[in-house]
C-alpha cells in the first residue's frame, strides 16, 4: 500500500541546514573514533616487536580527550534541539526499513 | 587495622549512604526533586558501569594483559558519544513507552510478548551471576588483604562466611531502598543519589591512589614512562582480535547489562541528560583509567612475586605505609561493588516480578486480577527476587572457587548480556522484527554463550566433563564447547563471542523474514520504530473492548494504590465529567495500560487489562481498515490540493481576461469618441456651408466653391464610413474573398499605379526585382492589392528623405511569400511600431493627405483574412514593412 507522505522541502534555510550538519556530525564522530581506537592494532606488529605499550597508551588517552572534548562540543550544541520533535531523521530516514546503527561499537 | 575497625567503617559508611538515601527519599516524597534530576546526578549514576571489576580488576587485567583493559571503557566511550544513534532513541522509547527494565523493553516490542519477557529475564538473571560473584570476591579479597598484612595478624574468619555476610547485607540495603514503593514509574530517587554519592566516593579513592603511585612512590609521568617501558607490560602487545572483539562488547554491554539499562532509561531517561552525560561518562571513565597502568608497573616493580594484581590498588600503599591511603581504597572498592549489586538487583528483581512471578500468579489465581491487593504481591516478589539474586551470585562464587581474574569473570557476564543486542537494535531500527525471530535468536545465542563459555567457566569437570572439552559430546569433535564448527585455535572468549552473535543474528534475522507479525506487534514495532515521529493517531489498541470503569478503577487502586483515585479524577475532569469515574475510551485504557504498564511491565499490564476489557483486541483487518482510512483521507487531500492548483490557475486566467475586457472597453471608449470627432469635422464644415449657401445672396462663384467644398467633405464622410463598415467586415470576419491566380508583379504593377495619384508632385525611384516577382498567388488579388497600396501611398505620403527611393523585395520560403516594402524616410520610433496598426492612430503626420488613420488597421485585417499578416520591419534604414502571405490560400470553400 502506497502511502502518499506530506513532501519534505528539497532545500533547507541556513539554521536548519547547519543543524543538519551538526546531527551528522553527532552521528559520524563514533565512526572516527572507533577508527582511530582501532588503529593501534596496525602499528604493533610492523613496529620493533615490543615495547610499545608506554606509546600506544599515550596515544589513546589522547584519542579519548580528544573525543570527550568534540561530543561536549556537538552535546552543547546539539542540547538545544535534543527535545525538538520537529527534526527531520536525516535524509533516508529510519522510518521504514531502519538502517540499523552500528551502536558505535566497531 | 584491626577487623573490627574495618568492619566498623564498612557499616559507619553504610549507614551514611543509608542516610543519604533516606534524606533524598524524603525530599521526593514531598516532590523537590529537581537537582536530583540534574544532568550530574545522571552522569555520577551511569558510573555504575565501573564496578569493583574497574577498580580492582582493572589492574589486574593490565598487569595481565598490559593495554587491553582500555577497551572495556573505549566501547562504551564509543556508544556515548555516538548517543544520537542508539542511546537516545532508547531514552525517547523508555520514556513514552514507561518501559521498566530491558526484558519489558523487548517484550513490550514485540507485541508485550510475556515470553520474551521471560527469556530476557532468565538470561540476564544467569549472566548477572557472575557478575555478582565478582563483587563479592573483590570484596572478601579486599577483607582478607587486611587480614594478612595487619600486625594483630587477625585472621579472616572464613572467606566463604565474609562473602555470604557481605552478600547478606546487601540484599538487606536493596530491600530497604529498592522496594520500598511500587511506584508508578520505576525510579528509586534515594538509591541514585546513594550511588552517584558512591561514584565520587571511588573515583577520588582511585585518583587518589593513582597520584601517590606517580608522585608518591615514582617520579612523576616521565618516569612513569620509563618504568612502564623496563616492566613486563612494555611486552604485551595488543592482540587485533581480543582488541576488537572486547571494545565490541563491552560497547554493546554497556546498553544491554540491566543496572546500565535501569539508570541509562528506566530511572531518569531525559534527552538533556544523555545530552550532558554523552561526554561527561567518558571523562569519568578516563580518569578512572588514567592511572590503572602506573599502578599495575608499580605494583609489578615493588610487590612480591605472586601476589595478587587485582589488589595492587590496596597492597601497594599498605606496604608503602599508607593506612589511610588504604583505607580509602577500600572504601572506593566497597563502593564500586555494592552500588554494583543494588543497581544490579534491583533491575533484576523488577523484571524477575514483571516478567515470570506476576505472570504466574495472575495465571495461577485468575481471580487475583480482579480482586485483592496486588501490590504487596509485587513486593513481596521482588524482595524475593533480590534475596535470590544475589544468593546466584553467591553460588556462583561458591561453585568457581571464588579464585579466578576478575576481568575475565566479567567479560562471561559482558557476553552473555550481548546477547540482548541483535533483539534490541533489530527492535528499534526494523520494523520487520517479529517476536518469533527475536526468541530464536536470544535463544540460540544464549545457549550458544552457555554451551561455549559460562559452562565451561566453571573449569573442566565442574560442569563439563574434560572429556567433551577434548572431543565433544558423544565424540562429535565439531561440538567441542571450545571450538565449534572446528574453529579452533582462537581465543576462547573470541570464540564463544563470535559464534553466539552469529548464530543469534542469523536466527533472528531468518526468524524475523520468515513469520507474520501479530498485530499488536506491528502496531508496537511502528511505534518503536517511528517514536521519533510525531504522535500519528494509529489504531486504538482498545477500540473494540468495553470495560466498567469502576471495575478499572478497582483494578488500578491494587497496584497504584491512593493514586489510582487522583488518575481517575483527572481523567474524568478532562472528560468533562463529575466525580471519580471517566468515561472507558479507548484513549483512556491505552493511557492506563502504559501507566500500569510503568509499575508491573508492558505484558502484565496488558494481560490484566484484557482480563476487564475482553480479549477481543485489534485484529489485522483492522490496522489494514485504519491504514486504508488514512491512505484515502492523504489521497482526498491530495485531489483537493490539486483542485485547488486548478481553481487558481483558472482564476488567474479569469483575472487576465478581465484585464483584457477592460482594455477592451477603454479601447471602444477611445474609438467612440475618435469617430465622433472624425465624422464631426466635415460636418463641421458641410453644415457651415450649407448655411451659408441657404442665405442665398452669394455670387455664383463662391456658391459653386463652397457647394464643391460641401461634396468634398461629404465624399471623405462616405469614404470614413466606408473604411469603418469595411473594417467592421474584416474584423467579424465574414468578409467575401474573391480568391483566384494571380501574377504577384502584376498587383504591384496596379497598386503603383494606384498610388500614383498620391502626392504626384514628388517622383519616387521604385526599386525592382522582376524575377523574384514572377509569382502566381492564389489568393484575393484585389484585397491584397488594396494592401500594396495603402503601403505605397504611405511611402509617397510620409517619406522625408530629398531623393526619395522605394525598395520592393519579394522572397518565397517555404509555401509562404514576404513582399517588403522598405524605403529611405525616418525610421519609426520604437514605441510608434505597434501603435500604428491600431484605428486612428495618425503619427503627428505633416500632411495629413486625406484618410482617418484607418488604413493599416485595414490592411492588418485584410492580411489576416488572407492568411497572412503585416508587420513593421525593424533594421532596415528607415520604415518597412513586411507582409507575409501564403502560396495558396486555403479557405473553408476550398477546404470543404
Amino acid at each position: 500500500m502506497r502511502r502518499p507522505r506530506p513532501r519534505a522541502p528539497l532545500f533547507l534555510p541556513r539554521p536548519d541546514y547547519r543543524r543538519r550538519r551538526l546531527v551528522d556530525a553527532a552521528r559520524l564522530l563514533p565512526v572516527l573514533g572507533g577508527f582511530l581506537v582501532l588503529l593501534p592494532i596496525l602499528w604493533v606488529r610492523a613496529d620493533a616487536p615490543s615495547g610499545g605499550t608506554a606509546r600506544d597508551g599515550i596515544y589513546l588517552f589522547v584519542i579519548w580527550a580528544v573525543l570527550v572534548g568534540a561530543a561536549a562540543l556537538l552535546a552543547n550544541r546539539l542540547d538545544d534541539i535534543a527535545d525538538d520533535d520537529t527534526v527531520p531523521e536525516g535524509d533516508a530516514d529510519t522510518s521504514d526499513t531502519g538502517a540499523a546503527g552500528s551502536g558505535g561499537d566497531a | 587495622m584491626p577487623f573490627n575497625v574495618l568492619v566498623l567503617s564498612c557499616f559507619t559508611y553504610v549507614f551514611f549512604l543509608f542516610l543519604v538515601a533516606y534524606l533524598v527519599e524524603r525530599r521526593a516524597a514531598r516532590g523537590r526533586v529537581a537537582w536530583l534530576r540534574s544532568p550530574l546526578v545522571y552522569t555520577l549514576s551511569l558510573s555504575i558501569y565501573c564496578t569493583a571489576w574497574t577498580f580492582y580488576g582493572a589492574v589486574g587485567y593490565a598487569a595481565r594483559s598490559g593495554l587491553e583493559f582500555l577497551a572495556i571503557y573505549l566501547g562504551p566511550t564509543l556508544v556515548f558519544v555516538g548517543w544520537w544513534w542508539v542511546l537516545r532513541k532508547l531514552v525517547r522509547i523508555g520514556r513514552k513507552h514507561r518501559v521498566t527494565s530491558i526484558g519489558d523493553l523487548i517484550s513490550s516490542r514485540y507485541g508485550k510478548s510475556n515470553l520474551l519477557g521471560v527469556i530476557v529475564t532468565v538470561m540476564a538473571v544467569v549472566a548477572a551471576t557472575p557478575y555478582i560473584a565478582l563483587q563479592l570476591q573483590s570484596v572478601t579479597l579486599s577483607f582478607g588483604v587486611f587480614a594478612s598484612d595487619t600486625p594483630e595478624g587477625w585472621a579472616l574468619p572464613d572467606r566463604n562466611a565474609t562473602a555470604f555476610w557481605v552478600a547478606v547485607g546487601l540484599a538487606l540495603f536493596t530491600v530497604l531502598f529498592g522496594t520500598r514503593n511500587l511506584d508508578a514509574k520505576e525510579q528509586h530517587h534515594g538509591v541514585v543519589t546513594a550511588i552517584a554519592v558512591e561514584a565520587v566516593v571511588k573515583l577520588i579513592a582511585l585518583l587518589a591512589v593513582g597520584i601517590f603511585v606517580v608522585w608518591g612512590l615514582a617520579d612523576g609521568p616521565a618516569d612513569i614512562v620509563a618504568r612502564i617501558d623496563a616492566s613486563k607490560i612494555a611486552d604485551l602487545d595488543l592482540q587485533p582480535g581480543r582488541w576488537f572483539g572486547v571494545i565490541f562488547l563491552a560497547g554493546a554491554a554497556v546498553i544491554c547489562l540491566p543496572r546500565m539499562f535501569q539508570v541509562l532509561v528506566v530511572e531518569d531517561g531525559d534527552e538533556r541528560h544523555l545530552a550532558r552525560a554523552s561526554w561527561a561518562f567518558p571523562l569519568y571513565l578516563f580518569a578512572m583509567s588514567l592511572f590503572i597502568v602506573p599502578i599495575a608497573v608499580l605494583g609489578l616493580e615493588r610487590l612480591p612475586a605472586g601476589s595478587n594484581p587485582d589488589m595492587f590498588v590496596l597492597t601497594l600503599p599498605l606496604s608503602a605505609g599508607q593506612g589511610g591511603l588504604a583505607m580509602l581504597a577500600f572504601l572506593g572498592g566497597f563502593s564500586s561493588a555494592t552500588s554494583m549489586v543494588i543497581i544490579e538487583a534491583i533491575a533484576l528483581s523488577t523484571m524477575v516480578s514483571n516478567h515470570i512471578v506476576m505472570p504466574l500468579w495472575l495465571r495461577l489465581r485468575p481471580q487475583t486480577a480482579v480482586s485483592g491487593d496486588l501490590r504487596l504481591i509485587v513486593l513481596l516478589a521482588r524482595r524475593v527476587s533480590i534475596a535470590g539474586v544475589l544468593a546466584l551470585g553467591y553460588g556462583y562464587f561458591r561453585l568457581s572457587g571464588g579464585a579466578g581474574a576478575l576481568a575475565a569473570i566479567g567479560l562471561i557476564s559482558f557476553a552473555g548480556v550481548a546477547q540482548v543486542l541483535p533483539a534490541m537494535l533489530g527492535g528499534i531500527f526494523w520494523r520487520g522484527a517479529t517476536r518469533v525471530g527475536a526468541a530464536a535468536g536470544l535463544s540460540i545465542g544464549f545457549a550458544t554463550w552457555a554451551y561455549s563459555m559460562y559452562l565451561p567457566s566453571f573449569g573442566p569437570d565442574a560442569v563439563i566433563s574434560a572429556q567433551v572439552f577434548a572431543e565433544g559430546p558423544f565424540g562429535m569433535g565439531w561440538l567441542r564447547p571450545q571450538a565449534l564448527f572446528g574453529v579452533a585455535g582462537i581465543d576462547p572468549l573470541l570464540h564463544a563471542v563470535f559464534w553466539s552473535m552469529v548464530l543469534n543474528t542469523g536466527a533472528f534475522i531468518a526468524g524475523s523474514l520468515l513469520t507474520f507479525p501479530g498485530p499488536e506487534e506491528r502496531l508496537q514495532g511502528a511505534a518503536f520504530v517511528n517514536v521519533f515521529e510525531a504522535d500519528n493517531a494509529g489504531p486504538r489498541p482498545w477500540a473494540r473492548g468495553q470495560a466498567e470503569p469502576e471495575a478499572l478503577l478497582v483494578m488500578t487502586q491494587r497496584i497504584l494504590g491512593d493514586a489510582a483515585l487522583g488518575l481517575f479524577a483527572t481523567e474524568a475532569k478532562a472528560q468533562g465529567k463529575e466525580g471519580y469515574l471517566p468515561d472507558a475510551s479507548p484513549e483512556f485504557v491505552e493511557r492506563l495500560e502504559r501507566r500500569l504498564a510503568g509499575s508491573v511491565g508492558a505484558a502484565t499490564a496488558h494481560a490484566m487489562i484484557s482480563e476487564l476489557v475482553g480479549r477481543d483486541r485489534i485484529s489485522v483487518e483492522d490496522l489494514m481498515a485504519v491504514a486504508n482510512e488514512t491512505a484515502q483521507i492523504m489521497e482526498y487531500s491530495g485531489r483537493l490540493e490539486a483542485q485547488q492548483t486548478q481553481l487558481s490557475r483558472t482564476a488567474g486566467a479569469l483575472r487576465e481576461a478581465n484585464e483584457k475586457l477592460t482594455q477592451v472597453s477603454v479601447q471602444k471608449d477611445a474609438f467612440l469618441s475618435q469617430i465622433s470627432h472624425e465624422l464631426r469635422t466635415p460636418m463641421t464644415s458641410i453644415r457651415a456651408f450649407s448655411e451659408l449657401l441657404m442665405e442665398g445672396d452669394a455670387p455664383p462663384q463662391t456658391v459653386a466653391a463652397q457647394a464643391g467644398i460641401i461634396n468634398a467633405e461629404a465624399i471623405r464622410l462616405t469614404r470614413l464610413l466606408d473604411d469603418l463598415l469595411d473594417l467592421s467586415v474584416l474584423e467579424n470576419g465574414s468578409v467575401q474573398l474573391d480568391v483566384g491566380l494571380a501574377s504577384l508583379r502584376k498587383m504591384i504593377d496596379r497598386a503603383l499605379v494606384a498610388a500614383g495619384n498620391v502626392r504626384p508632385e514628388r517622383s519616387f525611384v521604385i526599386d525592382r526585382d522582376p524575377l523574384a516577382e514572377d509569382v502566381f498567388l492564389r489568393t484575393d488579388a484585389d484585397r491584397l492589392v488594396q494592401v500594396f497600396i495603402n503601403l505605397i501611398s504611405n511611402a509617397r505620403k510620409y517619406c522625408d528623405a530629398a531623393a526619395p527611393r522605394l525598395k520592393i523585395a519579394v522572397r518565397q520560403k517555404g509555401g509562404r511569400v514576404t513582399v517588403d516594402f522598405i524605403d529611405n524616410g525616418t525610421a519609426l520610433p520604437k514605441a510608434s511600431r505597434a501603435l500604428i496598426f491600431e484605428k486612428f492612430a495618425r503619427l503627428s503626420d505633416p500632411s495629413r493627405a486625406g484618410g482617418a488613420g484607418l488604413g493599416l488597421a485595414i490592411s492588418r485585417e485584410v492580411m489576416a483574412n488572407l492568411g497572412g499578416n503585416i508587420g513593421y520591419l525593424p533594421g532596415q534604414g528607415g520604415p518597412a514593412f513586411r507582409v507575409t502571405l501564403p502560396l495558396h490560400l486555403v479557405t473553408d470553400a476550398s477546404r470543404g
